[in-house]
């Protein structure tokens, strides 16, 4: 009899458990910029493979612009703290801990790489015959400031 | 001439004692571990100039002793030696725990223990050190062969003298790289040198040796089995040979390189004005690890005088660090010759002898390694058949019967 | 559980959204038309090729007193020495006295990038490469911090990373645990600065005692000058083939 009652009680609690998932998720912050044209789904599954193939291309063979160099993926992935600036690796709220401290999967990018965009990701890093772009891009956008 | 018989030791007192005295250790090389990955080397005293300290010294003596510790089961099974048969088991256990022991040292050590199992499927096949890390746990496997066939009924003479040989020769190519980790650096006056691998060589026979002979003692002297007198008599004399070629194999070293010109500057340095260097070789080294253990070794009375072999044993041990000590650190302190025929100064150490203080962190993690090699040679005495509970002289060797 | 600032961010104005300095990372300049954004029309920039990068240092023009270079490589990759024996030096000044004749000299010394490094036979997980285009660096993303080549360098070009980094300069990562040394400032080379930091460092000092450029192009001031005057190798009895030639030691 208890046994019955007990097992029945199980059962409520795994059928109502589902509707809590949503909030057990993490809540991943919304990026700038473009959305990938593949989709999250696709960075969500392959971004660890991306990465690191796309590290070798640059280390080993100078190919600097697959798709985005790390530092863009920060640029564009930068979540701002209360003091409008973009917070570092420390801080939970960093786009990657979101889902990583979540999964309590470690990630140490960041014990090497900077975490904040500091505008090296544009300057720092494309070849300059399309500096000149970004020169043309930044006056513009000055200018729409005013 | 009874069959000899093993049996597990059995946990007394002593030997819980032991074992949580290692244990002890063991756990302080854990916490220093721990600490070093949260801080960074800058709390060891490891720096650019001196990049393999305390911690390698220890890694290296234990690894060369583990290749040397095999060597007395080959000497039974390969040289047939019969009086070394008894005790091939525990030699080859040995030989595997000084091994684990010796390498836990080098992989907490690295700068990034955590990318380890990336380290064992990227290789650099130009890399002697990728090398011997492949000689290592290969080593491991072919112990682990040659053991069973020790100790499985139903394995034939053949197949064990093969895979002792194989053994054998494994260790040799071993200790020969491990050497040539060394001796392949054209970079540093002290070790740019073919010598080092058979130097390493010996080195491993003579280390090897003493701490087995100590490990033997120990162990009987804890479970109260018998050491015989006649084979114990027999491998200190040829722990005293052992010592003697290592000796020649440091004499000629340094008499080639005092002959070199482009060499005697370093060599009148770790001679004569080394400070800590020249002390340990003469010292620690030539004295302490050579000249004394020869005395003792080659005693006449040295079949009755059981301490002397103990004693002559630890002093090989100790003597063994130093070497290593001065080889590891002192090859590192000696400034580097960029500029020859100049005095050379800069913001970087350049031509200045390098300082090192080794601290406890390095020092608790090497003796955690050797706390750990003897952790597991007594697990598997414990829970495995190979310490021999009748090793009395009767039984080493039929023919000492007709004395 | 409070919203990410950012959650926000694909409904703000037009106007803030270029202005925020992210934004720029990826803009649609046109209907589908973007700007340096996923795959889209990025060239593989990849290394020039047959190229050999190498440097040429006149002794006699660099004076005792100056480390510009020196200072020009710390500001550029992020590293400093603070004279503690752990701290990081990937170019050093070092001051020469030839004991024989009294002369003293100065010239500065970083990785020689040998044609035939001995750092990149011992790395054990290959970390330690030089490039199709002669430049030898550390692959940090392998470099398991063994330190062997540290060991190996005839040099001691290599540094280790004896503490945990912060604030690295985005062209520079660097993190506790690996090994790390001049690497040309590939970054530069990479988007055609054509030059590296310490090289523009001295030639703005006007000392003009570096000299930066592709060994393997005659047409190349460089290549002009090695073949025209002499020029030697550090330790060249080790027959490393030096990317970093000297004069006037």
């Amino acid at each position: 009899m208890i046994r019955r009652f007990i097992s029945v009680l199980v059962m409520a609690a795994l059928l109502v458990t589902p509707s809590y998932a949503e909030e057990l998720l993490p809540d991943i912050p919304k990026a700038t910029g473009e959305p990938h044209p593949e989709g999250n789904e696709y960075w969500r599954i392959n971004h660890p493979t991306l990465l690191r193939h796309d590290r070798d291309l640059t280390v080993i063979d100078g190919i600097r612009d697959v798709n985005a160099s790390l530092a863009q993926c920060v640029a564009c992935h930068a979540v701002k703290g209360p003091d409008s600036a973009p917070v570092t690796y420390e801080s939970p709220e960093y786009f990657c801990r979101v889902c990583h401290d979540f999964a309590a999967v470690q990630i140490n990018c960041f014990e090497c790489h900077k975490s904040v965009p500091d505008g090296a990701e544009l300057t720092g890093l494309l070849p300059l015959s399309r500096q000149d772009e970004m020169a043309t891009l930044q006056a513009y956008i000055d200018g729409a400031g005013q | 001439m009874q069959r000899i018989i093993y049996r597990e030791l059995r946990s007394t007192p002593k030997v819980w004692g032991l074992m949580a005295l290692c244990g002890a250790f063991v756990a302080a090389a854990g916490f220093s571990v721990l600490y070093v990955e949260e801080y960074g080397h800058i709390v060891t005293g490891m720096n650019n100039q001196i990049v393999w300290g305390l911690p390698h010294v220890f890694a290296i003596f234990l690894i060369v002793a583990a290749s040397g510790a095999l060597n007395v089961s080959s000497i039974g099974s390969v040289f047939g030696k019969m009086a070394y048969k008894p005790v091939a088991r525990l030699a080859n256990v040995l030989a595997v725990a000084l091994l684990v022991g010796g390498l836990a040292v080098l992989v907490l050590d690295l700068g990034r223990p955590d990318r380890l199992i990336m380290a064992m499927y990227t290789y650099n096949f130009t890399s002697i050190f990728a090398w011997n890390i492949l000689l290592y746990t290969g080593f491991i496997g072919v112990v682990a062969v040659y053991l069973y066939t020790l100790m499985a009924r139903g394995v034939s003479p053949r197949t064990q003298k093969m895979v002792s040989l194989v053994a054998f020769l494994w260790r040799l190519a071993l200790t020969t790289g491990t050497g040539s980790i060394f001796g392949w650096l054209v970079a540093r006056t002290a070790y740019d040198s073919a010598i080092m691998a058979p130097l390493f060589i010996a080195m491993s026979f003579s280390f090897g040796m003493a701490m087995f002979m100590l490990v033997m003692i120990l162990t009987t002297s804890v479970s109260n089995r018998v050491y015989s007198p006649e084979l114990r008599t027999r491998q200190a004399r040829l722990l005293g040979v052992f010592v003697a070629a290592v000796l020649y194999f440091v004499l000629v070293h340094h008499l080639s390189n005092i002959y070199l010109a482009k060499k005697t500057a370093y060599e009148s340095w770790i001679l004569l004005n080394g400070g800590i260097y020249t002390l340990l070789f003469w010292v620690g080294q030539v004295l302490i690890g050579g000249i004394i253990p020869l005395v003792l070794l080659f005693h006449p009375k040295i079949d009755v005088k059981k301490g002397y072999v103990l004693l002559a044993a630890l002093l090989v041990v100790i003597g063994g660090l130093a070497q290593l000590y001065v080889i590891v650190v002192g090859g590192q302190a000696f400034p580097l010759d960029i500029f020859p025929g100049f005095e050379v100064s800069s913001s970087f150490s350049d031509g200045v002898v390098a300082s090192y203080r080794p601290t406890l962190l390095e020092l608790s993690l090497g003796l955690g390694g050797v706390a750990l090699a003897l952790m597991l040679a007594g697990l598997a005495m414990k829970f495995l058949r190979i310490v021999p509970e009748n090793l009395t002289d009767d039984n080493v060797d039929p023919v000492l019967l007709t004395d | 559980m409070t919203m990410p600032a950012s959650e926000k961010g694909a409904e703000i104005s037009r106007r803030d959204f270029l202005k925020s300095g992210a934004a720029l990372a990826s803009v649609t300049l046109a209907p589908g038309v973007t700007l340096m954004a996923f795959g889209g029309n990025a060239s593989a920039d990849g290394l020039k090729p047959g190229a050999r990068w190498g440097l040429l240092i006149d002794a006699a023009k660099c004076p005792s007193d100056c480390s510009a270079c020196v200072s020009a490589c710390s500001a550029e990759q992020g590293w400093e020495n603070n004279g503690l024996d752990t701290d990081p030096q990937w170019i050093r000044k070092v001051t020469l006295r030839d004991k024989k004749t009294g002369r003293e000299n100065s010239l500065p010394v970083m990785c020689q990038h040998c044609d035939e490094p001995p750092c990149v036979d011992v790395c054990p997980t290959g970390a330690s490469f030089k490039r199709e285009d002669g430049i030898v660096l550390v692959n940090r993303h392998t470099c398991i911090g063994c330190r062997y080549c540290m060991m190996a360098c005839p040099f001691k070009a290599r540094s280790f990373v004896h503490e945990p980094v912060t604030n690295q300069k985005t062209i520079s990562p660097r993190g506790m645990g690996t090994v790390e040394g001049c690497n040309l400032c590939v970054h530069k080379i990479d988007r055609g600065d054509g030059t590296t930091a310490c090289v523009e460092a001295c030639t703005a000092t006007g000392h003009n005692a570096m000299m930066f450029g592709d060994l393997n192009d005659p047409e190349s001031e460089i290549a002009k000058a090695v073949s025209t005057y002499a020029s030697q190798e550090l330790r060249a009895d080790l027959g490393l083939n030096l990317g970093v030639r000297y004069q006037n030691i």
